[in-house]
């Protein structure tokens, strides 16, 4: 669970998170969240994205609006998660039991060069969450908070909103398909049943 | 002049936003994302008072975008209702709709358009539709209260029936435009 230099392992905490994860849906944000979920194991029920930073949580939003009863988990980054942080405004006003996200934060724009984001500097996305009216929320730092963590987001009791720091290392890439209409329609197959390709 | 005559909403007597309103109905419209504008006031509460409808006020329209493609992930069609200028906020997530082929229509009231007072709105008024169509966007344009009805009908089938961005551009011509007491 633990990266050489002490911080959480971001695959290890994504497998951890998604151990028995039945029919959960999941959308992960561009960038090494899209890399975690796929190296955890590539799935119809996956939705990593390639692009539209900002707007991973919204698509997990309209997700869990479509399907009250399945439950759906946004795992992002920080950078873009800070992109569309208006949006945890709007979730929180609709309140969808049925969704959480997950920062998994390593303070860096980890595609483009390993620039800092604000993360880094004090900005608290677990405090603008709170603020933002979602009462539900967790910081992660310790292996031993995880299994509380995995226990929050598969209970559906959400809105929830969790920021696990992580070790900011760079991993071997783990690619799924690029290809957008096979990611979205084996998903939309998934959920719906061969009529979606119907629709 | 009434607070009512400075905002660029339909009159009472106009029928379009209840066309509108019907539409979304018979096309099976279940996720409404809005930030409101003043032409689109009369369809929003409309929607707001159908328990069939899930109306999810943005922050910014970009989230719209994002929404309609979570929404048609899990089955749902979804609208996304605003005032021209947020149009330039969509831009990079429009790339979603394209990407993955989603069904997107987009009901745009239009600003910085016919009759103009407000200076501001004009720089994106005057890019809304060259920008929708460089993200590949389809658009229809009414500027009768007639021609309405057909353009979103041609928009929600367009979208829905071929897995794309659509837009109807409503223009100031039909809605009126803001003067703020001064005209």
């Amino acid at each position: 669970m633990l990266s050489p230099n002490g911080k959480l392992h971001r695959r290890a905490l994504v497998a951890a998170v998604l151990e028995g994860r039945g029919d959960m849906a999941v959308i992960a944000g561009l960038g090494a969240p899209a890399w975690d979920i796929t190296a955890v194991g590539d799935t119809a029920l996956n939705l990593p994205l390639w692009g539209g930073m900002g707007g991973a949580a919204m698509i997990g939003l309209g997700l869990a609006l479509a399907q009250p009863e399945r439950r759906v988990l946004v795992i992002t980054g920080d950078g873009e998660m800070l992109m569309g942080v208006g949006s945890l405004a709007t979730i929180s006003v609709q309140g969808p039991k049925n969704l959480s996200i997950l920062v998994c934060d390593n303070e860096h724009y980890g595609e483009t060069g390993m620039q800092e984001t604000a993360t880094g500097h004090g900005v608290d996305l677990v405090a603008m969450a709170r603020g933002a009216g979602i009462k539900h929320t967790m910081f992660v730092t310790k292996p031993d908070e995880v299994a509380g963590l995995r226990a929050a987001i598969h209970a559906g009791a959400g809105p929830f909103f969790a920021v696990a720091k992580i070790d900011a290392e760079t991993l071997p890439l783990v690619l799924p398909p690029r290809e957008g209409v096979i990611l979205q329609s084996r998903m939309r197959e998934a959920i719906l049943g061969p009529a979606a390709n119907l629709e | 002049m009434q607070r009512s005559d400075l905002e660029a909403a339909p009159r009472a007597s106009a029928d379009w936003p209840d066309r509108i309103y019907d539409l979304l109905k018979a096309y099976n419209v279940k996720q409404v994302a809005l930030v409101p504008d003043a032409g689109h006031s009369r369809l929003i509460k409309r929607c707001l008072a159908d328990n069939e409808m899930r109306v999810v006020t943005l922050t910014t329209e970009e989230e719209g975008i994002a929404m309609m493609s979570g929404a048609w992930l899990g089955g749902q069609r979804g609208v996304l209702l605003m005032q021209s200028s947020g149009v330039g906020n969509c831009i990079n997530m429009l790339s979603l709709a394209t990407l993955h082929r989603t069904p997107m229509p987009m009901l745009v009231t239009m600003r910085g358009d016919f009759g103009e007072f407000n200076p501001a709105q004009v720089p994106m008024g005057q890019a809304t539709q060259p920008v929708l169509e460089a993200m590949g966007t389809l658009v229809n344009r009414a500027d009768s209260p007639d021609d309405i009805a057909a353009c979103v009908e041609a928009t929600l089938k367009f979208a829905y029936n071929t897995y794309r961005p659509t837009a109807t551009l409503i223009g100031q011509r039909v809605i009126g435009a803001k003067t703020f007491g001064k005209d």
